[in-house]
């Protein structure tokens, strides 16, 4: 380890939805490696431990030859305006700033943009849609919350600081003696490493959880749910009845739901169910509900979008201004059918987890790739450009999974230019070239 | 370079320099209105044309986590309004929560340049700032909301004056807030507690914080007369939308003397009846307490008929409202600093209580005697768009319009108000006063809502029509900040206006103190709250205003 130590204090680590803002840094600033991360979580450590600079990585890549970032960035800018039916998917690993961008681009290329939200709490945001939503800041949860409830999730392993940071083990304003003051159910087809966290666990048989949240909310109306609740749940109606009791009686509860539920047979409908349980609930004490949303700034993807679209996810530009159908215009539907021409994938890396129609088109058609790391779809894009990780490298905003965004400290340098930077490059040559397309047929017309 | 523009012969309206349809030249060079340019100016021939300075709106909700909420919740009406691109503008999607591209252009189609925010969580102001960059052309500001937060409350409760002023500017100066918003003050606490309650009374104790509502308001006041903000605070009163509120209200300017304060959309907080029954119209009683007390200012908070949303951080007030729509509703509780309530709402013309809030609203309007107090707000979007402004404006100045109006809607209602009898109709003056300069001056802008020598070149031309819904739905320019955003009825330019702020000058030894609170129970780090100059952009201080 060399002499030349830098540290930085609460910074942010990006890689869950937690968005934890309290690591403290250490970093070797001759080696540009993070050598400790006070209070990151093993999945922290790992982000930051794990990070190095691939000095030998291209920072441009054309079909597989390396070029000059400008190079690159006029041939993502053609292929761009030239598709009929270009789309532009990912965003939830890089900053608001760089979000920003491509949502400009996509306006531009009257294209499709589309984030992870579509593959992970896309149901939840439909069933907003529907239903609203109860919720709260995670601050809200440390202060008061007497009963938090997971429902179809693993935070033990995805989300490791969840319960010590926010929602279980920490002391609040109404709650000074932590986990003591608190009752803890799990919800979920799996007996995961979360339930010894737990005080309660419920296991639902797979596939019935809108049946399960469909019952108690009956319960919590009043109404009367048959015993024959067990053999379609395999929950029994006793703990039902003792949980809707619970729930009733509880001084600020909880509902934190993941992708066990979102992403089962229901969908929507699942989310839906839970989201109006909460609210029901607020009948009778204080109640509200949270996905448990992943990767470091899906949120923010999430607000990006709808501010600038009025949609979350899953927006079509084809007509000059914004369009939102899940499930046409959603990528996996977009590519699987066939229907895109062009593709500008940021941040993540649907090659390797998408259904085997979409990735056979990825295939067929021009991809522009920007990320931090070699992936199966950067190895298979026309254009790839390789870009510096948010909060190690570059500073930006990132919104945490409640929606409170935070200011990223990053802790040294990299060679390799920001998505946003590549992304303002190709946005301005777009807009001319886009001038110039209208130019022509303005000209061809007269 | 400098760029010199002249508006030529055009019919002038501003009241803050008397100038009252005078036709003449306004001159304006890099941005800001002079006495004379160069022979080499462009030149906007406005002969047949009105001339006022853009408007400002000094109560709305059009950017942050509530509005991005109801943005998200309503895909329905965005599908039915689209909003699409130009050659120089974004795209974006309209309703009655639009986009940001969408909110900042159709502001500037209304000739109107300037919007506060009127509800902002501090924790929250990030979001803010990178929504409110987003939206275009006009020049935009929010105030924070201070009246439920905790720490803040327990300051309170301890007597700690001087500590209390110093953190309320530190949060100023943390979240680049231009003012104080207080919004059900007290109220948050029962409600995110075991019981879902409200306080009911403006002398009602907490339990928690042991402090009344009277005491948070008599204190903001005092606090922000201290700082010398340029605008006092701004008080969404308690018990709003409920029957006999009006008590609560004449109580609430009383507990400030003869100290400044702005009641928010104060048609909301105007209504004699018990409580839990029909509304009857207090607008007179409110209205003339106004009239006498030079000290009060307020936005009416007028409903229009349609589609509206309430967007609240009364919380329990949304709440109440869920009851009557059973439609969707949002909660959203913001940790030591706020609550929020988002529902869908539609105004009907042939309901009772809907059909008087509008009569309530026109009453308070067509009965004040300084327009420079009581000027124009729908509460945008609780109370109606933005986009109905123009229709108002006829409203106001169209008695037979009025008339007509008041036939389609509930009669009952009607006939327990005496807007019938209200023969007054508002002068293009007296419009230009409660849609520029009063706000304005309210706000304490002193560069906005007039076109006197350096003055913001914030200015819009509009043809002289009779009908004034239609003259004031299309201006045939608007200029900002000395660029012709629109010019003959389109966009010819993208434009970003700036951010207006207030921040403070604080002691620092105050953060010594707000720390350990954050420690405790905030689930961010104090040191990353304060958002930092880069979120500003283009931006504005407004200096301390003190007396």
């Amino acid at each position: 380890m060399s002499e030349n130590i830098k540290t930085v204090e609460s910074a942010t680590c990006t890689f869950c939805g937690c968005v934890c803002d309290d690591m403290d840094l250490t970093i070797d600033m001759d080696e540009k490696k993070i050598t400790k991360a006070k209070n990151a979580c093993i999945l922290g450590k790992a982000w930051f431990f794990e990070h190095t600079i691939d000095h030998d990585r291209p920072k441009a890549m054309i079909d597989g030859k390396e070029v000059p970032v400008e190079d690159a960035i006029e041939e993502a800018a053609q292929t761009l305006t030239k598709a009929k039916f270009p789309i532009t998917y990912g965003l939830s690993d890089t900053t608001c700033e760089a979000q920003k961008e491509a949502v400009a681009i996509t306006d531009l290329i009257k294209g499709c943009i589309d984030t992870t939200t579509s593959v992970c709490h896309g149901p939840s945001g439909m069933a907003f849609q529907g239903v609203g939503e109860s919720t709260m800041t995670l601050g809200e949860v440390k202060n008061r919350a007497d009963l938090v409830i997971y429902w179809g999730g693993n935070p033990a392993e995805s989300h490791p600081r969840h319960f010590g940071r926010y929602s279980v083990m920490p002391k609040g304003m109404f709650v000074p003696n932590g986990k003591k003051d608190r009752h803890i159910v799990m919800v979920d087809v799996r007996k995961t490493k979360s339930a010894g966290v737990c005080d309660q666990f419920i296991q639902p048989k797979p596939g019935k959880d809108f049946e399960l949240l469909w019952a108690l909310r009956a319960l919590v109306k009043g109404k009367k749910v048959s015993k024959d609740i067990e053999k379609i749940t395999g929950v029994s109606l006793q703990t039902i009845e003792e949980l809707v009791d619970r729930m009733k009686n509880c001084r600020f509860g909880v509902l934190f739901f993941g992708m066990g539920l979102t992403m089962t047979r229901g969908r929507h409908f699942n989310s839906g169910a839970l989201l109006s349980l909460a609210s029901d609930l607020n009948e009778f004490t204080h109640f509200v509900a949270k996905p448990v949303r992943g990767h470091g700034n899906v949120t923010g993807a999430d607000n990006v979008v709808s501010w600038q679209t009025g949609y979350p996810f899953g927006v079509n530009f084809s007509h000059g201004f914004p369009r939102f159908n899940p499930g046409e215009f959603t990528t996996v539907d977009v590519l699987s059918r066939g229907d895109a021409d062009a593709a500008m994938i940021i941040a993540s890396d649907p090659a390797s987890n998408f259904p085997k129609a979409a990735i056979d088109h990825m295939h067929r058609i021009p991809i522009i790739s920007l990320d931090t790391k070699q992936t199966v779809t950067s190895k298979l894009a026309h254009v790839a450009f390789a870009t510096s990780t948010y909060g190690i490298n570059t500073t930006g905003t990132v919104y945490r999974m409640d929606d409170v965004p935070i200011t990223l400290r990053p802790a040294f340098e990299s060679p390799f230019p920001s998505d946003q930077e590549i992304l303002v490059g190709i946005r301005k040559r777009v807009h001319e070239l886009v001038k110039e397309k209208r130019n022509i047929q303005s000209g061809a017309s007269a | 370079m400098t760029n010199e523009l002249r508006i030529a012969n055009g019919k002038v309206y501003d009241p803050a320099n008397n100038i009252d349809g005078e036709v003449r030249d306004i001159c304006v060079k890099d941005g800001r209105i002079v006495d004379s340019v160069s022979d080499s100016a462009t030149v906007i021939n406005a002969h047949g044309n009105i001339v006022m300075p853009g408007g400002v709106d000094i109560h709305c909700h059009i950017a942050g986590p509530k509005v991005n909420l109801a943005r998200k919740l309503q895909p329905e009406d965005h599908r039915l309004d689209p909003h699409p691109a130009t050659e120089h503008t974004r795209s974006g999607t309209g309703g009655i929560v639009p986009s940001t591209f969408a909110t900042g252009y159709r502001y500037a189609t209304l000739g109107y340049t300037t919007a506060f925010d009127a509800a902002v969580p501090p924790l929250a102001a990030r979001h803010v700032l990178e929504e409110l960059h987003d939206t275009p052309v006009i020049d935009k500001g929010y105030y924070i909301l201070l009246g439920n937060n905790i720490f803040l409350q327990n300051l309170i409760k301890e007597g700690r004056k001087e500590e209390l002023t110093q953190a309320v500017a530190w949060w100023l100066h943390a979240s680049k807030g231009y003012t104080c918003k207080l919004v059900n003050p007290g109220g948050d606490e029962p409600w995110k507690g075991r019981k879902n309650s409200n306080v009911k009374d403006i002398d009602e104790k907490s339990d928690e914080f042991e402090i009344s509502p009277r005491t948070i308001i008599d204190t903001f006041i005092d606090v922000a007369s201290e700082l010398g903000l340029p605008h006092p605070p701004h008080v969404h009163c308690n018990n709003l939308g409920h029957s006999g509120n009006f008590e609560t209200t004449i109580e609430t300017m009383k507990t400030a003397g003869d100290r400044r304060v702005h009641i928010a959309h104060i048609q909301f907080n105007s209504y004699a009846g018990e409580v839990g029954k029909n509304p009857l119209s207090a607008g007179r009683e409110i209205i003339e307490y106004i009239n006498d007390h030079p000290n009060i200012s307020c936005d009416v908070g007028q409903v229009m008929f349609g589609k509206s949303t309430i967007m609240t951080a009364d919380a329990p007030l949304a709440y109440m409202l869920k009851g009557y729509t059973h439609a969707k509703w949002v909660n959203v509780d913001t940790e030591c600093e706020s609550g929020c309530g988002i529902a869908p709402f539609n105004y009907q013309e042939n309901i009772y209580t809907h059909a008087l809030q509008w009569a309530i609203g026109l009453e308070i309007f067509l009965l004040s005697k300084d327009p420079w107090r009581v000027v124009l707000s729908t509460d945008h979007p609780n109370g109606g768009s933005f986009m109905s402004y123009p229709k108002l404006i006829k409203l106001l100045m169209d008695k037979s319009f009025r008339d007509e109006e008041m036939k389609r809607v509930n009669q009952k209602a009607m006939a327990k108000t005496f807007l019938g009898e209200l023969d007054r109709e508002y002068t293009l003056s007296e419009i230009a006063i409660i849609t520029r300069a009063g706000p304005a001056k309210c706000l304490g802008l002193k560069n906005k809502g007039h076109l006197g020598i350096g003055a913001d070149a914030d200015i819009t031309i509009y043809d002289e029509q009779d009908d004034k819904e239609l003259m004031f739905n299309a201006p045939r320019y608007v200029i900002k900040s000395g660029h012709a955003v629109i010019a003959d009825y389109e966009f010819t330019t993208d434009f970003y206006g700036k951010t207006l702020h207030s921040t403070q000058e604080y002691d620092p030894a105050i953060e010594d103190i707000i720390r350990p609170f954050f420690d405790d129970y905030y689930s961010i780090r104090f040191d990353n709250y304060a958002v930092s100059d880069a979120y500003l952009h283009d931006h504005e201080f407004i200096p301390a205003q003190k007396s």
